[in-house]
């Protein structure tokens, strides 16, 4: 069943969620992710699918919502200032407990701002962005490949706590062409029944989904029974690489498109004999803080990498707890680090520390 | 004697006293809804997308499927309820300051492209539910906690006339406004209301029926004064009929 195709990110992860069961696409253009909605017109009416383009970011959300409620797998993608605008509705279904995959390829803010890559949704992504006490699943993958890998992950994890999953790429991923595989097909038909769905109150009583009680002591209880299922996520699915850790003693955190720029960075500086190497989160919600504070004895100091002012730097530093020095270097408005400038950062920070 | 049911409780209705104030509309049209489920035997394949507003609570009273959308956003839900599941019954319930204010992108495109689902539009001319302030379709003149002076056009602009509105556009299968004031009015309603569920059951398009209703609370009057204002001051701006019946409904 494995197929080794040449892909652009933007499409892959388009066939990545054809394939992984989901037939309904609603969504706006904005670039830079426009051939991931192209790729849906083109393919999903071939398979019985939908795409439907709405009249804005908002609208497409709420299709998403619907269709959620009705028991499909779903998805939509958008970019930074549509992913703003959608944060209405991502706060409605999270307290309805629907399943709902969302890709966020995160442009140069705030306000308009551009076109080019950026990592500076970070917060908005991992610290709620909607109104409420909620949480969001953010996984972000750093390879075409690993956005094949992961999109079926993303719609289980949602699927399986009735929970909104987010996939935050970049321009970077989006854009890049590279030889991927792909070894899962699932029919739609094939996924477990959704009973709790809205499809008529046949043979059954009625079905009901809302996000809201107005009685404050039942509304506690509803964020109560949210914060339960987020728990079990915290435990149950956190994902992150270690690249070159075992004998670090200068340590790299960075994700997505950054991460694999730094590993290129660790390479070059292993080869000169310096112990390197790199932390990459892949769920940066739930954060993998214990993992990455299991590294704090051996390492003389970290340095967080992002392609923003240091969003993500407060996750890094929440599991260091400043045990060890941690130093950030990030570029933004959609500027891309390259390695020559990490390494000249890293390596004046070796002098000064030591 | 032989014993005929001619008028009863609807079965599709929950038997419950609902929250709505005295001399509100939201019960009759309520029971409209509920009488024609039954009739056209719709209760199983029925989802109902309810605003926010007044009628956020409407689940608590029909046994169907139902959900909540948030602010002006029905129309989008029931488009994402209704093309997941084409089978079913989509029927999305608004009010003024909801699909008329804050979701009119959402009902001008729902209805633009011809999505098959049934709006029913309770158009009272302020935001009952969060005390009464000023409408999109609040009248020139009328007094709300926001237009305390009356509303002004040169400031406020005109009260917007959603059925006509919407019948100008080419999916929009059938448009009317209804008024449940007297009885013959009711009479009126349902036959308007069974049209525009056959509009979405045929799979013609998109249909909206708007009902003036009566909000005694927020308009300060008795429930009989609120009737003579329909009668006579909302009406005559907002005149009842069908707008756009296309080709086969019935």
């Amino acid at each position: 069943m494995s197929e080794r195709v040449f892909m652009k990110g933007a499409e892959a992860l388009a066939e990545a969620v054809i394939r992984s069961g989901c037939r309904f696409f609603y969504g706006y253009p904005i670039t830079p992710q426009n051939e991931t909605p192209e790729y849906f017109a083109r393919k999903l009416p071939l398979v019985g699918g939908l795409y439907l383009q709405a009249e804005s970011e908002v609208a497409a959300i709420n299709m998403v919502y619907g269709t959620a409620c009705a028991g499909k797998r779903v998805f939509t993608s958008t970019s930074s200032p549509g992913f703003s605008l959608m944060q209405e509705g991502i706060s409605y279904i999270a307290c309805s407990n629907v399943p709902v995959v969302v890709a966020n390829v995160v442009r140069g803010g705030p306000g308009l701002g551009g076109i080019s890559p950026a990592q500076s949704d970070y917060f908005q992504a991992t610290k709620g962005g909607g109104h409420g006490d909620y949480k969001v699943v953010v996984i972000a993958p750093s390879s075409v490949q690993e956005i094949v890998d992961l999109v079926p992950k993303a719609f289980e994890i949602a699927d399986k706590y009735r929970t909104v999953v987010e996939l935050l790429l970049d321009g970077v991923l989006g854009q890049m062409m590279e030889a991927v595989e792909f070894n899962y097909d699932i029919d739609p038909n094939s996924l477990p029944e959704k009973p709790w769905a809205l499809t008529g109150a046949k043979g059954r009583k009625k079905n009901t989904i809302v996000s809201f009680n107005l009685d404050p002591e039942k509304l506690e209880q509803m964020n109560l029974e949210l914060k339960k299922k987020y728990d079990e996520i915290e435990k149950n699915e956190k994902m992150w690489e270690e690249y070159k850790l075992i004998d670090a003693e200068y340590i790299f955190v960075a994700y997505g498109t950054v991460g694999r720029i730094i590993k290129t960075v660790v390479d070059e500086e292993r080869e000169k004999g310096i112990k390197v190497g790199l932390f990459r989160p892949i769920t940066l919600w739930p954060f993998p803080y214990e993992e990455l504070r299991k590294f704090v004895d051996q390492a003389k100091f970290f340095i967080n990498v992002e392609m923003s002012l240091g969003q993500m730097l407060e996750d890094t530093r929440l599991s260091i707890l400043d045990r060890k020095p941690t130093f950030f270097y990030g570029r933004t408005g959609g500027v891309v680090p390259t390695t020559v400038e990490i390494k000249e950062f890293f390596e004046k920070k070796m002098k000064e520390v030591g | 004697m032989e014993v005929k049911t001619i008028y009863k409780y609807p079965d599709s209705l929950e038997k419950k006293v609902t929250h709505y104030c005295p001399g509100c509309h939201h019960g009759i049209i309520h029971k409209l809804i509920a009488e024609l489920i039954d009739e056209m035997n719709l209760l199983e394949k029925t989802i109902i997308v309810w605003p926010i507003g007044c009628s956020v609570l409407g689940y608590e009273y029909f046994k169907v499927d139902s959900c909540v959308a948030a602010h002006g956003r029905a129309p989008a839900m029931a488009t994402g309820i209704k093309r997941a599941n084409p089978e079913n019954f989509v029927l999305s319930y608004q009010g003024d300051g909801d699909l008329a204010s804050i979701g009119m992108a959402e009902i001008v495109h729902a209805a633009a492209r011809g999505e098959k689902i049934t709006v029913v539009f309770i158009n009272n001319t302020n935001y009952g539910m969060t005390g009464g302030q000023m409408a999109p379709t609040t009248l020139i003149g009328q007094k709300t906690t926001t237009s305390p002076y009356g509303r002004d056009p040169k400031v406020s602009g005109y009260p917007i006339k959603v059925a006509e509105l919407l019948s100008n556009l080419e999916g929009a299968a059938y448009i009317a406004r209804a008024a449940v004031n007297k009885p013959t009015r009711i009479t009126q309603a349902k036959k308007f209301l069974k049209k525009a569920f056959n509009a979405q059951l045929k799979e013609i398009g998109f249909s909206l029926v708007e009902f003036l209703s009566a909000c005694p609370v927020q308009w300060h009057m008795t429930p009989l004064k609120a009737l003579e204002r329909i009668e006579n001051e909302l009406i005559p701006y907002y005149p009842l009929g069908e707008f756009k019946v296309k080709e086969g409904v019935e």
